[in-house]
């Protein structure tokens, strides 16, 4: 009966979906009705197509329970973050060659930088990332619950859907059609199309929680919830907005500094409660796994959680240093993002310390590498943001680059080596491989990304402080010493080495993408292992001199 | 309520009342006989072996 009921809003959508194309009034709108129309077809087909004649009369649906965990949107979703994080490197590419030759706007309107670049902040953070949690998510609540994924065909429901809500959002902004705030561009039919997506995740989410056979609810769950309940309730509340007519364009309902204050309590909630918090509950789970040893301190996990949790929401002020908004707001979020330091760090030493009595294996597995490395850009990008919310270093770093390197090591170093690792841990688990295709594409992928992340956060620093100190350069006479225009030729260089660093961390991406696709195919890739050992003498226990080191090297035995 | 009302209520009672269930949620973690829920708690990853993996 479920299964003609959902067939049946599916229905309902696309007769609404007509309506938008009937009534458009720019191509944009109808474009989206089209494809919500398509979306429609596919969902009523696929939901009709599964359902199989009853011999007792009636129809059924195929019996997905097996008593085991419900991987299957987990693949999907595993599947979906690769692909849309190359999408989004990949736009990233372009818009950092953009910038440093600015005839590749190619002079169109859609392909110009102001489109492009939301495409690439909602493609990496949203598509990728997003794609990234809720698939940890179901893996992590199953496994840690150890009971059956509720839903799993409103699990599904939540993937495609969420596949949807990006596919509008993507093709919204190269149309123009945005509601301009930063983070958070979709317009209103788009929010609300995610509004019920999320509430689907909430309800699957909690419902497996509830059926747990696990008493207690192990501490990534509670990183996780928070996740999923903040993103909503922020998402509710920057995009309350009323909508021109039937058509693509809305006001949000608060104006000047009540609108700037609410987008930053949103936009810096969506770092700390998507990029930080969901990511956190990715740590609690994997780095245990991947290391073979329990997290390091289950007491500080759960101080962690609520200090963060109680900090985090008040630091979004400080992305308006020196504006209408009133001073005492201004340093309540200074404060707040400098004691934001201390849980950070909390978290940073729980999950390093976690492999303690197991450092060799940051030689030996370069999973465990790539979990150490997002946790050291962890503990960076959060000393880095506590110094740079300080009133008097944000008049300096405001608005130039520094910003831009500040939050691509945090992206790059935190966000994405740490989806990476996690994409390398499930990856043979879901595709029942021994392991990954090739573990050398892996430790290839980490010092490519890792060279990345160097020359990109490096050059803008250099740029950014370099913009900041020019701009604010006067001569003895109380006038500027710079045009906008000499600041912007003297970032040419660093412009350059940025898409350098990009095109490195995209490359090393796509030698995941082979990797994931090899192991999916079944493929183990013939290779010597990646660390032989030092090459020692058994006898007297003790490391060979270094003339015979190549020659033991030779004949050393595999560690593994 | 006007603004001056709310915000003299946000940053008295308001800051009490999140100090107070700060101290109360993370001194939770530290009550008698905590650590043994935690030692046990801190091994719930490595108990997923129990049911079988569908494939």
């Amino acid at each position: 009966m479920s299964a003609f009921f959902s067939a049946g809003a599916y229905l309902l959508f696309g007769i609404l979906s007509l309506f938008m194309i009937a009534t458009a009034t720019s191509a944009g709108f109808a474009i989206h009705g089209v494809i919500i129309l398509i979306a429609c077809i596919l969902a009523v087909a696929t939901t009709v197509g599964r359902l199989k004649p009853d011999p007792n009369g009636g129809w059924l649906l195929p019996d997905t329970n097996n008593g085991g965990y419900y991987d299957g949107v987990i693949k999907a979703g595993v599947i979906a973050t690769v692909f849309w994080g190359i999408a989004g490197l990949l736009v990233g590419v372009v818009i950092a060659a953009q910038l440093a030759w600015p005839v590749l706007n190619l002079g169109l309107e859609w392909t110009s930088f102001g489109r492009l670049r939301p495409l690439h902040t909602s493609a990496v953070i949203f598509a990728f990332g997003g794609n990234a949690l809720i698939a940890t998510s179901f893996w992590v609540v199953q496994r840690t619950c150890r009971t059956q994924l509720f839903a799993p065909g409103l699990a599904w429901f939540v993937f495609w859907g969420y596949q949807l809500f990006i596919v509008l959002a993507a093709t919204g902004y190269l149309l123009g059609i945005t509601q301009s705030k930063e983070y958070a561009e979709p317009e209103w039919y788009v929010d609300l199309w995610l509004t019920i997506v999320w509430v689907a995740y909430f309800v699957v989410y909690v419902g497996t929680i509830v059926k747990r056979r696990e008493p207690h609810i192990y501490v990534a769950n509670w990183f996780y919830l928070a996740f999923i309940i903040t993103i909503a309730m922020l998402h509710i509340v920057n995009n309350l907005a009323v909508p021109v007519g039937f058509g693509p364009k809305s006001y949000v309902v608060w104006s000047g500094v009540q609108d700037a204050l609410t987008q930053w309590w949103y936009g810096h909630n969506a770092v700390g409660f998507f990029l930080t918090a969901g990511f956190l509950g990715m740590m609690y789970y994997f780095v245990p796994k991947q290391a073979g040893k329990p997290v390091y301190s289950y007491r500080l996990s759960i101080v962690h959680f609520w200090s963060l949790i109680f900090l985090y929401i008040w630091a979004g002020p400080h992305h308006l240093h020196f504006t209408a908004l009133p001073d005492w707001a201004q340093t309540l979020g200074m404060v707040f993002s400098v004691m934001l330091w201390m849980p950070s760090w909390g978290g940073m030493i729980n999950g390093l310390m976690t492999l303690d009595g197991a450092w060799d294996k940051i030689r030996t597995d370069p999973i465990i590498r790539m979990f150490v490395a997002a946790l050291a850009f962890y503990g960076m990008a959060t000393f880095e943001g506590p110094v740079m919310s300080i009133r008097a270093v944000n008049g300096l770093s405001h608005y130039t680059d520094w910003t831009i390197g500040h939050v691509h090591s945090g992206a790059l170093g935190w966000n994405g080596m740490i989806t990476f690792a996690c994409v390398y841990f499930l990856t043979p688990r879901l595709f029942g491989a021994s392991r990954m295709y090739s573990l050398r594409m892996i430790n290839w992928h980490f010092w490519l990304a890792m060279g990345g992340i160097v020359l990109y956060a490096s050059s803008m620093w250099v740029a950014g402080i370099m913009q900041g100190l020019m701009w604010r350069e006067f001569n003895a006479e109380g006038y500027l010493v710079y045009a906008f225009a000499e600041v912007v030729a003297a970032m040419h260089p660093y412009y350059i080495i940025r898409w350098l660093g990009g095109v490195m961390y995209l490359a090393g991406a796509l030698l995941m993408a082979w990797n994931v696709w090899m192991t999916a195919k079944g493929r183990l890739r013939d290779e010597a292992p990646l660390d032989a050992g030092l090459p020692y003498n058994p006898e007297t226990d003790k490391p060979l001199a270094a003339p015979a080191f190549a020659k033991a090297a030779a004949h050393a035995q595999p560690a593994e | 309520m006007d603004y001056q009302e709310l915000r003299h209520f946000a940053d008295s009672w308001g800051l009490v009342f999140m100090v107070v269930t700060l101290a109360a949620l993370v001194g939770w973690a530290f009550r008698p006989g905590s650590r043994a829920v935690h030692d046990d708690a801190r091994m719930i990853p490595f108990r997923d072996e129990e049911t079988h993996h569908e494939r």
